[in-house]
């Protein structure tokens, strides 16, 4: 067993975090305020090759690999969960599906650009009554000739009105269930195709999520994503990677939150010593380190288990549900040992609590993520 | 258009701690950089290869890990990247390092060479005005801004009290200010392909035309005879008045300190 990173993990490990402290960190808190979408942050992003990591040259990614794309989301989120969902909604939900399931046609198409970083993705599943019960699709697809006709909403979709190629998820044949959902690439210039309500939210206020509405929306036939009725297995397929980039998500926040803490303990004098002299401040500080160390490892797990093709789906729900948990834990801890200060917009940690929840939310619940790792321990 | 860059490998400065007993720089665990004046050299000649389609060539002297500078470079942007490295090269004052750098560059096709100003281990400023030397080149050293016109440049020559704008003409040297730009950073690409594409190019002594009693040293008539930390100055005091009256007060501190 070895615990150790190569001089290529490094080299980038240490450009994610130049490029974080230099490019990200200075603008977190006013995305937040503003929620304000961070165009320019992803469009450098693209320009160094960010936004395709893990996939081949031949389809303009980089052709690093899965660890490297998953370490660049967790330094994001050091300093901005925002920036860091972008990165993951668009790789591991957009151009991921469409590597793992897409004809060399649709790659050329539609993975090339998406890799190289000129356009951007995301992805459509969620419905104001189908969210964790995915299989009450209504949005329905009608083939008509060479043509799929779109009819039916989204909600909470990550990127929407910033993302050029969507996934989306809609049912072809509604007595077939789950199997009767497929899934297609739908651009947003696609006639019927509009962005609706744009969500005002606790935390990652700076991601714009919003509702995809459509209309008569004309999809051409060959966009149609695996097979018709394979959809549901796609969908699920593509949050078992999604999750690993919203555990490392919830890592970085967690070691966002983490940094911070220990800075301040050092600096923060109360009854004429640091508050880090404290055995509470110091067990406090040991839970904390123990936990991100063991989401840390849960984490690169994960993206090893997937690196190496291997099955990965129990590895990313407990990578997500104890990640997300520890951010929460962490954050929380971290706001308290911040005591008033902690609780103003003067100091990150605060945003860093209000960002961490939603990692115990999207990309599968809590709740969700036990389900997929006892079935697994109980079938 | 064909630049080589000379840059050093060192410790970064921001990250050493001095040991409290002996004074001396603790470099254990410390993380080694690309010195800053010379990463700014190197972005210069970057800047002139996405402009007019340059070569750039990195070259370096120092142990086998200073290899891990070399990949940054390629990371960065360079085309070609060689290892001075050879046991005969270790002990070098600047005269040897100059002598060695010169002797490679001596195999290579240029039109401008580039090197910092001076390295934040040592100081110096005296390897890029050297390099020039034992190549015969023109040499402008605090560069701050660098126009290419074809056969000649234009380069901005920086003081503490005032700058120069010089013209010269092709192949030269240039010794740069990490003020300069902001270097780019790596891009992911060039991190992969620096790790698994990338041969290093290794010269050793054998490798380029010198004398061995130049080198390392043996070469080296620099003998450090002592080597201290600076003393902390006191904080200054800021007087106030009318010019007379301060003149009076600085004369009368003067003659107070016996300095007058």
């Amino acid at each position: 067993m070895r615990f150790e990173l190569t001089n290529e993990d490094l080299m980038m490990r240490e450009l994610f975090r130049k490029f974080t402290q230099n490019e990200v960190e200075p603008i977190a808190a006013e995305i937040d305020d503003e929620e304000k979408f961070p165009e320019e942050t992803v469009k450098k992003m693209a320009n160094l090759g960010m936004l395709g990591i893990p996939f081949p040259r031949e389809y303009g990614g980089a052709g690093g690999t899965y660890w490297q794309y998953i370490n660049l989301v967790e330094e994001l989120a050091v300093a901005c969960a925002t920036t860091s969902v972008v990165v993951s909604a668009h790789t591991s939900l957009c151009a991921s599906p469409i590597y793992e399931f897409g004809t060399k046609e649709q790659k050329k198409k539609y993975l090339v650009p998406l890799a190289s970083g000129e356009k951007l993705g995301a992805f459509g599943l969620t419905e104001p009554n189908a969210g964790t019960d995915a299989a009450g699709q209504q949005t329905t697809a009608v083939k008509e000739g060479d043509h799929y006709i779109l009819n039916g909403s989204k909600i909470f979709i990550t990127n929407a009105g910033y993302a050029d190629t969507y996934i989306v998820m809609a049912m072809t044949d509604r007595s077939a269930g789950l199997k009767g959902i497929s899934a297609f690439i739908v651009e947003s210039d696609f006639e019927g195709f509009s962005v609706g309500k744009k969500e005002s939210k606790m935390g990652i206020r700076g991601s714009s999520t919003c509702e995809l509405i459509f209309e008569d929306c004309k999809v051409p036939a060959e966009n149609l994503l695996g097979a018709e009725g394979k959809g549901f297995k796609i969908a699920m397929m593509t949050l078992d990677g999604g999750r690993i980039g919203i555990a490392a998500q919830a890592l970085g926040i967690a070691q966002g939150a983490y940094n911070e803490t220990v800075k301040y303990v050092k600096e923060r004098k109360q009854f004429g010593r640091s508050i880090a002299a404290f055995q509470n401040t110091q067990f406090q500080i040991a839970d904390m380190k123990t936990k991100l160390e063991a989401a840390r490892f849960l984490v690169y797990y994960a993206a090893y288990m997937k690196q190496n093709k291997q099955p990965y789906s129990q590895a990313a729900a407990m990578a997500k549900l104890y990640a997300s948990e520890a951010a929460m834990e962490i954050t929380t801890k971290a706001v308290q040992l911040h005591g008033g200060y902690g609780y103003t917009r003067e100091y990150p940690v605060e945003r860093m609590m209000r960002d961490a929840k939603i990692t115990e939310i999207y990309e599968g619940t809590s709740e969700v993520q036990r389900m997929v790792i006892s079935a697994t321990e109980l079938k | 258009m064909k630049i080589v860059v000379c840059i050093k490998q060192v410790p970064d400065t921001n990250e050493v701690r001095l040991d409290p007993k002996t004074g001396t720089l603790i470099r254990d665990g410390v993380p080694s950089i690309i010195n800053p004046d010379d990463k700014a050299g190197l972005e210069a000649a970057l800047r002139l290869k996405d402009a007019y389609g340059a070569h750039v060539t990195v070259v370096t002297m120092g142990p086998p890990q200073a290899k891990i500078a070399l990949q940054e470079a390629y990371a960065m942007g360079a085309d070609r990247v060689i290892l001075l490295t050879d046991r005969v090269f270790a002990g070098a004052d600047t005269l040897a390092t100059s002598t060695t750098i010169a002797a490679a560059i001596k195999k290579l096709d240029y039109d401008l060479v580039i090197t910092g100003r001076q390295a934040i281990d040592g100081d110096t400023a005296q390897v890029g005005p050297q390099i020039a030397e034992h190549l015969g080149l023109p040499q402008i050293s605090y560069v701050s801004d660098f126009e290419n016109h074809g056969d000649y440049a234009v380069v901005k020559r920086v003081f503490e009290d005032g700058f120069q704008k010089i013209k010269v003409g092709y192949p030269c040297l240039i010794t740069t200010l990490s003020e300069m730009n902001e270097a780019r950073y790596m891009n992911i690409r060039g991190i992969l392909d620096a790790n698994r594409v990338l041969e290093i190019e290794t010269w050793q002594f054998s490798d380029i035309d010198a004398d061995i009693e130049e080198m390392g040293l043996k070469g080296s008539p620099t003998k450090v005879k002592k080597s201290f930390t600076k003393g902390a100055k006191q904080a200054g005091k800021v007087l106030e008045g009318t010019p007379k009256e301060l003149a009076v007060a600085i004369v009368d501190k003067l003659h107070e300190k016996f300095i007058i």
